[in-house]
Parts: C-alpha cells; structure tokens; sequence
C-alpha cells in the first residue's frame, strides 16, 4: 500500500470527546426525552431464594398515571427466557421471574407509569407473598448441595461441573494424563499449598444501566437506546426475543458512563422496555438506580482457588496445581460460564512452568449473576499465580523480581505455546522487569524498608508480572465472531466520515481512530469524523470489550482505510498522468495533496482528487464513481500484553490500616496510539485493581441479603486513596496485527492485586503470615498483628 | 399534579419560575423540568457527586436538595460554567490533561474543582485529592484529574 509518514500515531493528542463533555453537552441515556414517553419500575425480590406465592398489584394499578402494571408469569406469555452466549447447559433465566426468586434484586413485576416517581411508588405498592426457602450462599456447601438447590435441574448446584485442563489434557479425546504433574510434585524439594479467595465486585461505572425502547406500530420498528458497550450484540438479541426482525430494530449506544464489562450483557429490563414499548405502541424509559445497580448488574470476579506450588531450592517452579470454584451466582448470563475459563486458560502467568493441572468448578448460588468485570477472568488466574510465586520466594528466602526471572519464559521463545492451551504472540518479559526494577529503584526500595521495619514501622514491598489475553479475538474464541467491522468514506469535500463497530464507553476512539486516518490520508484531524454506537449508521460490529478496540477495532479501521485509499490513488493517478498506466501503490498521501513518489513537484489535492471521484468524467477505465470503503477483519490469534507492577505499602501497627504508599507500573501494550490516553487506562485498571485489593468487596450475609447495597457500604476508591501513579512502557509489538497494538484497557486491574497482596504479606511478615485474602480490612490485619499471625 | 409549590431559584443567571411537587429533587428538577441534564445523577444515597452544582458559590450536591430548598437561591450548573472558546480554566484543565474519560463524573468533578479553587487558590496535591473526595470517578483512577486542577490553577 501506499506510503503513510506516521505524524499523529504515537502523540499525545488531547481528545475530541472532551469539548462536549466537559460543557455537560453530551448526551446520555438519561437525557434522551421522547414525546410521549412513559416510564418503567421494577418490582423487585426482596428475598434471595423463595417460590412465589401470590403479587398483589390491585393497589398499584389503581394509582392515577399508572398504565400498566404486568407480572413476570404474565410477560412470559410473550418473552421468552434470554439467551446466553456460552455452550454450557443452563436453566431457563427470565427477563422477569416467573414463580420463583433467585437472588435479592430480581425482578418480579413491572410498572409502565408518567413519571418515574409515579412508577415508583407504584412499584413500591405492589405487594409479593413468598415462600422463603434457604438461601445458598457458600460455594463450597453449595457443591454438597446444601442447604437447597438453586435450580432443581443442576445436582448440587454445579452449573459447570468439572472442566480439567492443563498438561496431558487432551481436548479432543477428553481425557486427563496426570503422570508429568503428579511426577513435578514427587520429584519437588518443596510444595506449597494454599486457598485464595477473588472476592466478588461491584462494577460500578458512574452511570448505571439505562434504557429507551421506542416501538413504531405503523413501521414495525423498533428504536433502542441502552448504556451498552455493544449496540449491535443488543440489536441482535433483543430482535430475537421480541420477534422484531433484526433488520427493523435499530439500537444506539448513546454517550456511555462507563461500562467497565458488565455493559455487555443485555439485561432482562432491556428486552422488558422493548417489550412493553411494543406491546404498549409507546416510548418507555428505564434508568437504573444506583441501588439496583448493585444488586442487579452482574458482579464480577468470585473465584476461589486451592492452589499447590511446587520447585527446586535454586528458585524453578516445576509444578503448579490449581482447582477453582466460581460462585457464579443464580443464572447464566451472557458470558458468565465463560469468564472463568479465562482465569483457567491464564494460569501459565509469564512462566514456563512444565506440569500444570487446572480444575474448573462454576457454582449456583443466591446471588446475583456474575460475569465479565474489567479483566474477566484474567485479574484472577493472575492473582492466584501471582501469589503463589510470591510465595515461592518468601520460602526460599529469595528476591521475589529474581523468582519471576528464573521462571520466566524467554524472548526466544515467542510464539509460545503454554500447558493451558494458549499461544503467546510477543514477549521480552525481562526487559519489563529490569525497566520496573531501575524505576522503582528497587535495592534503594528494599533498603528503604528495612529501614522502616527495623524502625519498627511495617512496611512491605510487592511485586507482580502479568501477562492478559486480549485484542479478542479469532471467531473460535468468541460467541458473536471475534471479528470488527469499519466503513471509511471519503465525502466530495474531501472530509473523510469511518464508522466503527467499537462502541466506545471512555476509551477515547473518536480520537486514537481519527489520529490513525488522519496519517492514513496525510490529511488534518480535524477533516476526520468517527461514527460508532448506532446500528442505523454502523452496519455491522461487535463491539468493545476484551480490549479489542484498537487492536481489532483499528486495525479494521486501517482496512477500510486502505480500500478507499487504494481507490482514491487511482483517481488521482488518472489526474495527474491521465494518458498512462501507473502504478497506484505508488501514490504519496501527504499534507493534503498525492503525488507519485518519484515526482514530488506534481501533485493533486486531496480535496480536488474527492470532488472529482463524484463527479468522474472522464470516468477512468476500470473504476467506478465514489470513494466508500467498508471491511470486516478478525485476527489469527488474540495478543498477549504483559507488564511488572511494584508497590510499596504501610499498615499501621496500632490500627491495622494500610496505605498505599507507592506504586510503579511497566506495561507493555505493543504499539501505543495515543499515549495519554493508554496512560489514562492504565491509571483507571489501577485504581480498580487497588480497589479490589484494599477496599472494595461485594459481601452477602447468610441469608443472601446484599450488605453492600449502597455506596454507604460498598468502598468506591475516592481520589485520597491512591498515590501518584508511577507509569512506563516497553514497546513489543504484535505480530497478529499490521497496527502492532495488544490492547490496555484491562492492564491495571492485573497486576495491582497480587502486588498489593504481596506487600502486605511483606509488611506483616514478622508475624508469621504467608497470606491474605482481600480485600485488606484494617480490621483483618490487626487480628494478624495482634493475633500471631492469625487472621 | 396535587400538592405542587411554586418556586424561583435563579439558574446560571436566568430567573426560573415553576410550580413542583416538594419532594422533587433540585437534580430532577435541573434535567427534567429546565433541561439541563449536565448535571447528572451517579447514585441514591449522596455519595458519588455526579450532581454537584453550586448554590449560592458553595458546591452541592443537587440530588440531596429538594427544589423548594433551593427557593430563592442561585444555582451554577456545569451548562453556566463557560463555552466553548471561552471556557472556564478547570474546563480547560479537564481537557488538557485528560482528565476525564466517559464523561459521566466530570461535570461534578468541574463543580468541586470550581468551588475548590475559589476556597483556595493554590492547593497541594492531597488538598486536592481531598477537595474531590466527595466526587467518585471510576474511570480515570483520579491522577489526571489533579492534573486539571493543578493545570487550573496554575492558569489562576
Ligand atoms: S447523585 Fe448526587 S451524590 Fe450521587
Ligand atoms: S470519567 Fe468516567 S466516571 Fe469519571
């Protein structure tokens, strides 16, 4: 293809989102009034586990403005149970519950009323008789299928019941050969055993859910505005259980307040509104509360681990063994059953470790669902390796950075292939570490704590190495196609117009994918214009999640890019030498004129070159009018970025409180676009990741009653608990796409927990302890500090 | 609608007179009744500042106010706050150093950041950390938003 000088990829460009944003001018689900528009509420169970026996909504519906009021018995004459996206069995999960409740939060009856206060107090008027079974809460006894059965189809609960993996698995046979790991572990000088909880999170992008469901009865269309990562997933979905054919449904992700993974899902209030809208002729709102939020948007993480660690005194790993449990709460979700097969497909971490067993378990309990949470899976395989690594070197006595080392797979061996199954594109993971070590200064950080700890002050450092699975991915490893989609339009002003099929939330793409065909075409930025998030604008997509934008989303971009482009230099070959042929890949796209390479003095304008594909005359043989371009793209592989967190903590002898002292990160990301804003996701991974190490957990009590129901009760990480982000990179590029990109959205949420844990484990080591669950409750540590080293 | 008591609160320099229900919320009384939805709305129990606005030059947070509180005061909301090609330096900050990413938190971080720098013209990091600490933001893992601030009010 034709030349391209890179001027705006790699610059720290500030973005084009902001202006409107930053003037409270962008438009959000909530800010989006229809004529006519009525509003949902939803009943919802305010028990974790119960048949119901009787609704009472006589009181309800006679409330002035109340149109209607409806049960989940009756919706399921018309709405089926939603599908998933996973192959696993799974029970039939309503949109409204039926006869019976499974977690508290799930809904039971709907109100369509004027105003939201109105369907509120109507909601609140409705009145649920139960039969109050016993709530399931523990994993571990719900596996032994006490004290009840959540589905009375899945034996003791098991929603996934065994799924191995690892060395001597073969997948196609099925069958599991045990004798290298079994021979690590007799042959080990040491193993170490431990549990580990990932505890269960919260979300919690700023902006809860939302949903605007317009249903036109003369067209049979029908309009959906939802707070979603994946407009085109939710078009495809909801026509499906609404009987809308999908070509007359038209969903549109407006400004997004975040999604952080638990946007994707299509939630039961979404296919409700198109539904009701349907049904009623009208325009019907629902906007999450923040309550509901956290008890109805899916939780992420909830993953327990036992895990053996077994190696030679010289500090190599030769054995790892690993049985997870994933409490996944009372239905199937999207991707619930799948998120924990990435923790499992992630447990060679950065190592090449030679036996490794894996033991997947996914549980039903009474709570709500989970499923994809910023990392999805990989935030705890890497939490559990993480930490056994770190446990490793606590025993022998060694460097912690100089166990990763020994263990580490080398730059010579990409692409390679781990005992899980996956095949690493890139990796020079040395040259990360001793970048995070030299920044940290890491010798003067060790001394520096002993220092503090022979001051008696209990300081602690940690250290981490992630490796994620991103940029997903190839078709066979995602449910909807793992491909993106793009269209690039030059229009005849010579302005350039490219619809994606990333629906970004945040990510800044409107940017980065303007900075892209801006070098593209040589043109300005400001001549470039990025559609997304509206199935009416955007053909086809996928959709942002798995930190797929700029790895498949931009490289799609470049696609399409390269088709008009190609087109567009033949044009403007027939302008500048209309007698000859010439070779078009020979065309310069640069400052706004294309010129041969080798005759710079004669060129066109990019502008001239547009206005005259429009109106082609004479029309060059072999070319039609117009210069519009659209491609779809998957890549061969997902990529692989990686990097090295270190952190520095102190826990206060006298109250147990812990302080985030300081933190340095290295990640690499392949090709950087925009690196303000790769830094800017970096920093919001972090902060997620410190959260989820030091303060935040979703806790229900035993009688699935959600104590963190509030921000009251749920820590949200406020801007006082972090320390100034110390950030760096290395740059390895990707081999699966052109652009070189991995993908970064995730990164910071991988290695900030086992990092954080690792040093609080450091801090407290005087007392005898090899580890902690999180998060770290002041509390938890002080039982450590003044109970020996029990917690 | 039964019930309803007149109210005039003065909002971004423009008198506004209407008749609400006392239990509406100064934040659903902005968007819905003048449509300002700059002000958004984050959570049920005072905590996130997604809605903070000013009354009477002192950051509030608008969903903890019913409307007919706020009779006869003045009322900024990010939409008074500047323009485009004038806008105000913790604007400018915000976008100098990306200091936002969906969006959602930033008016309310604006507003906190506003009355933060008119209390104190030139803060210490952690004082602004702590002047923000009433704002929640998910996405930015708050560095680049003390560098708005820093930006702001280094600009003065
Ligand atoms: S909406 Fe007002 S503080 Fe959260
Ligand atoms: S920018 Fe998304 S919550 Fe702050």
């Amino acid at each position: 293809m034709a030349v391209v000088t890179p001027k705006m990829i790699g610059e720290r460009i500030k973005r084009r989102e902001d202006p409107r944003l930053i003037q409270g001018l962008g438009t959000y689900v909530d800010d989006i009034k229809l004529p006519g528009m009525l509003h949902l509420a939803f009943k919802r169970s305010d028990i974790a586990h119960g048949i119901i026996k009787s609704i009472d909504v006589s009181e309800a519906q006679s409330m002035p403005g109340v149109e209607l009021v409806i049960t989940g018995a009756e919706l399921k004459e018309f709405l089926p149970p939603m599908p998933i996206g996973t192959p696993f069995p799974s029970p039939d999960h309503y949109s409204v519950a039926v006869d019976r409740v499974r977690y508290q939060g799930e809904p039971v009856a709907v109100v369509v009323a004027a105003d939201r206060y109105l369907a509120r107090d109507a909601a609140d008027a409705i009145v649920v008789d139960y039969e109050v079974l016993p709530a399931v809460i523990d994993p571990e006894v719900a596996m032994q299928g006490q004290p009840a059965l959540v589905h009375e189809a899945f034996e003791n609960n098991l929603a996934v019941p065994y799924v191995p993996g690892g060395t001597g698995f073969d997948a196609e046979a099925g069958t599991v050969d045990n004798s290298a790991v079994d021979k690590a572990f007799a042959e080990a000088d040491f193993t170490l055993s431990q549990r580990m909880m990932n505890q269960r999170l919260a979300p919690t992008a700023m902006e809860a859910r939302g949903v605007v469901a317009h249903y036109e009865p003369g067209k049979d269309t029908l309009t959906i505005w939802s707070s979603t990562q994946n407009p085109h997933i939710l078009k495809t979905f909801v026509a499906a259980l609404t009987g809308i054919p999908d070509n007359q449904v038209r969903a549109i992700a407006p400004e997004v307040g975040g999604g952080f993974g638990c946007k994707i899902n299509i939630y039961g209030e979404d296919y409700v509104a198109a539904a009701l809208s349907k049904q009623l002729g009208k325009p019907l709102k629902w906007i999450e509360d923040r309550s509901e939020a956290f008890q109805a948007t899916i939780h992420g993480r909830g993953i327990l681990a036992y895990v053996d660690i077994c190696g030679k005194n010289d500090g190599k790993v030769t054995g790892l063994k690993i049985k997870l449990i994933a409490d996944i709460g009372a239905y199937n979700m999207i991707l619930t059953a799948a998120i924990p097969t990435l923790t499992m497909l992630m447990l060679n971490g950065t190592y090449d470790i030679p036996a490794i067993r894996a033991e997947l378990t996914e549980v039903f309990t009474n709570k709500m669902p989970t499923d994809a949470y910023r990392g999805a899976g990989r935030p705890e395989g890497t939490y559990f390796v993480e930490r056994a690594m770190d446990m490793v070197a606590r025993h022998l006595g060694m460097d912690p950075a100089e166990v990763k080392r020994k263990n580490f797979i080398k730059a010579d061996q990409f692409p390679f292939a781990t005992q899980m199954g996956a095949v690493y594109d890139s990796g020079d993971y040395e040259k990360t570490l001793d970048l995070a070590l030299k920044n940290a200064n890491w010798e003067g950080l060790k001394a520096e704590r002993d220092r503090a700890k022979s001051e008696g002050r209990l300081v602690g450092l940690g250290v981490s190495f992630y490796v994620e699975v991103c940029g997903l991915g190839p078709s066979a490893s995602l449910p909807t196609g793992g491909w993106e989609y793009s269209s690039v339009t030059v229009e005849r002003s010579g302005k350039v117009t490219a619809t994606t099929g990333s629906s970004p939330h945040g990510q800044g793409n409107e940017t980065t994918f303007s900075q892209m065909l801006a070098d593209q075409f040589g043109i300005p930025m400001s001549d470039v214009t990025i559609l997304h998030g509206d199935t009416g604008v955007v053909k086809q997509g996928i959709g942002t999640f798995g930190s797929r934008s700029q790895a498949v989303g931009g490289t799609v971009l470049m696609k399409a890019g390269d088709k008009v482009k190609d087109k567009m230099a033949r044009f403007a070959a027939a302008m500048l030498n209309p007698n000859e042929e010439t070779d078009a890949s020979e065309m310069v796209f640069q400052d706004g004129t294309i010129y041969f390479r080798d005759a710079p003095g004669n060129s066109v304008t990019f502008a001239d070159v547009a206005a005259y594909a429009y109106v082609p005359v004479p029309l060059p043989e072999g070319l039609d009018p117009g210069l519009s371009e659209q491609a779809f793209w998957e890549p061969s592989n997902n990529t692989y970025p990686y990097g090295c967190h270190i952190s520095m903590i102190e826990i206060d002898r006298d109250t147990g409180e812990p302080k985030l002292l300081k933190l340095i990160a290295v990640d690499d990301c392949g090709t950087v676009v925009n690196p303000l804003i790769v830094e800017g996701q970096i920093h919001g991974g972090l902060a997620q990741g410190i959260g989820q190490a030091m303060i935040e957990e979703v806790v229900y009590d035993d009688d699935g009653q959600l104590i963190t129901g509030s921000f009251m009760d749920y820590a949200m990480p406020r801007a006082t608990d972090f320390p100034r982000f110390e950030l760096d990179k290395t740059v390895t590029p990707t081999p699966v796409n052109p652009l070189g990109a991995k993908g970064v959205g995730e990164a910071g949420t991988l290695g900030s927990t086992p990092c954080i844990v690792n040093a609080a484990v450091d801090a407290l080591s005087e007392f005898g302890v090899t580890h902690i669950d999180m998060m770290l409750r002041p509390e938890k540590l002080w039982r450590i500090i003044n109970q020996g080293g029990k917690s | 609608m039964a019930n309803e008591t007149p109210v005039s609160i003065k909002v971004n320099g423009k008198e506004e007179q209407r008749d609400v229900e006392p239990r509406l919320l100064l934040a659903h009384f902005l968007r819905e009744d003048l449509g300002l939805t700059g002000t958004h709305i984050g959570c049920d129990t005072t905590q996130c500042g997604a809605c903070t606005v000013l009354i009477d030059g002192k950051s509030v947070k608008a969903c903890t106010v019913f409307a007919v509180q706020a009779d006869g005061s003045e009322v900024t909301t990010i939409e008074g706050v500047g323009a485009e090609g004038e806008l105000h330096p913790v604007q400018e900050g915000f976008w100098e150093e990306h200091g936002l990413q969906c969006g959602y938190c930033t008016p309310g971080m604006i507003m906190s950041g506003i009355h933060l720098l008119n209390e104190n013209k030139n803060p210490s990091e952690q004082e602004i950390r702590e002047g923000i600490s009433g704002n929640f933001c998910r996405c930015t893992g708050y560095q680049h938003i003390v560098n708005a601030i820093q930006y702001a009010a280094k600009k003065g």
